[in-house]
């Protein structure tokens, strides 16, 4: 099955570990993701104001090139899946913006948020299947992890709609799939102190390390994540206190493929 | 612009209603950036059905706030008050002269590792 795929231009530079292994390890998974021609930067972060259209365009852009490729739009950074999910809800829910946004674009027919944007955790989950990967796994990471939700995929739920934001499951029950021990600890849906280091660069180091040591504290041996700035983060701030992964790096190891 | 115009600018361009607050205070509780903030999150949302724009546009807090949306799930009344927060940041850097990052800013926090997603994140939220 082929799957329209938004990879977002960290994933280019500095995140391209969760790339490869990610694409790599949904081909061994029987799901091959094509990348949309012609992508453009979604921002990274939403803008809330309801008055910004052009920071909205590009996912836009990518929502249209989905609707007419498969319909579904799949995305792996945590960020980017924010921008492009809360924007299809706008294009869906509110009359302005797409509007706005239509009578910018001029596109053959207006885009009215028709495309389904999906995590590749959520892939997983529902293409795959959590038990399919239990299957496929040949040598099971045997190790006590935490799993780092942060705040992107999440909040806001009402629009995420990507699982419980209070108490969480999707990543324990991945962590299960490839042979691992989930552990719960209480900051794992908490931020990493985000981008303020620009700002404040005290907020982010003590953010991170409260997520590390309350995650040790509970037992973890390491942390996984799906964002190349809580990764930047917890490892940058975190000063060693644990290791921290992607997560399709332990996917790649579960499942023997070499990358 | 007078300060009439200012209420009725962030009020729309944040696009919840402020009226609906009933002063709980659970957005502040959960905030991460709580200590860091001269105006707290429930603040910024009275201080708006006030109308008290000079308090809020001299705000330090729209620097720290982390966008973690965190307020906006816990609020019981369906208020968002990180986008009070950023309706009067972006009112802030949209006038000349204010934007929160300065390219000599940059050169000294990039390292290595650093994501491209952070640099573009505060690019984003701090100018315009
Ligand atoms: S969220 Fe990040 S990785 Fe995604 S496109 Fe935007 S800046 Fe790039
Ligand atoms: S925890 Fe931090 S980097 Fe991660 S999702 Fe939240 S803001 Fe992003
Ligand atoms: S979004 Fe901003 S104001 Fe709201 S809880 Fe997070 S840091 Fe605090
Ligand atoms: S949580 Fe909602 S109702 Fe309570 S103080 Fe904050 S904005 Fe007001």
């Amino acid at each position: 099955m082929k799957i329209s795929y938004y990879p977002g231009c960290t994933l280019k530079t500095k995140a391209k570990d969760l790339d490869v292994t990610a694409r790599l390890c949904a081909k061994a998974l029987g799901v091959e993701m094509e990348e949309i021609e012609n992508w453009q930067c979604c921002g990274a972060v939403y803008p809330m104001a309801t008055d910004e259209i052009a920071t909205k365009l590009s996912a836009v852009r990518a929502l249209d090139h989905a609707k007419h490729n498969g319909g579904k739009l799949l995305t792996l950074c945590s960020a980017c899946h924010n921008v492009i999910k809360r924007t299809n809800e706008d294009m869906k829910t509110n009359d302005d913006i797409r509007f706005r946004a239509n009578n910018y674009l001029q596109l053959d027919e207006p885009y009215g948020g028709e495309a389904e944007v999906l995590h590749y955790l959520e892939m997983l989950k529902t293409v795959v299947g959590f038990d399919n990967i239990k299957k496929a796994v040949v040598n099971p990471v045997k190790r006590k992890i935490g799993a780092y939700y942060g705040c992107l995929l999440l909040r806001p739920s009402g629009v995420m709609a990507f699982d419980n934001p209070e108490n969480p499951t999707i990543i324990e029950d991945f962590i299960r799939a490839i042979g691992g021990t989930p552990v719960i600890y209480p900051f794992r849906n908490e931020c990493c102190g985000a981008y303020v280091s620009l700002k404040n660069s005290d907020l982010p180091k003590q953010k991170s390390k409260k997520v590390l040591m309350s995650a040790k504290e509970k037992g973890a041996e390491e942390i996984i994540t799906a964002c190349p700035l809580c990764l930047y983060n917890l490892q940058v701030n975190g000063e060693g206190t644990l290791p921290v992964k992607y997560f399709t790096e332990l996917l790649a190891e579960a499942l023997g493929v070499q990358v | 612009m007078t300060k009439e115009e200012y209420v009725e600018t962030i009020n729309r361009i944040s696009g919840t209603d402020v009226r609906k607050c009933m002063k709980c205070g659970k957005c502040s509780g959960r905030c991460p950036a709580f200590k860091d903030m001269d105006i707290k999150p429930h603040q910024f949302v009275s201080l708006l059905v006030k109308g008290d724009v000079d308090a809020l546009l001299e705000s330090k807090a729209i620097w720290h706030c982390l966008s973690c949306m965190a307020c906006v799930e816990r609020c019981p009344r369906g208020v968002a008050p990180a986008a009070v927060v950023e309706a009067v940041r972006d009112t802030v850097v949209r006038m000349q002269g204010n934007n929160g990052v300065k390219a000599e800013d940059i050169p000294p926090v990039v390292d290595e590792l650093i994501p491209q997603q952070l640099l573009v994140s505060a690019y984003r939220k701090y100018n315009k």
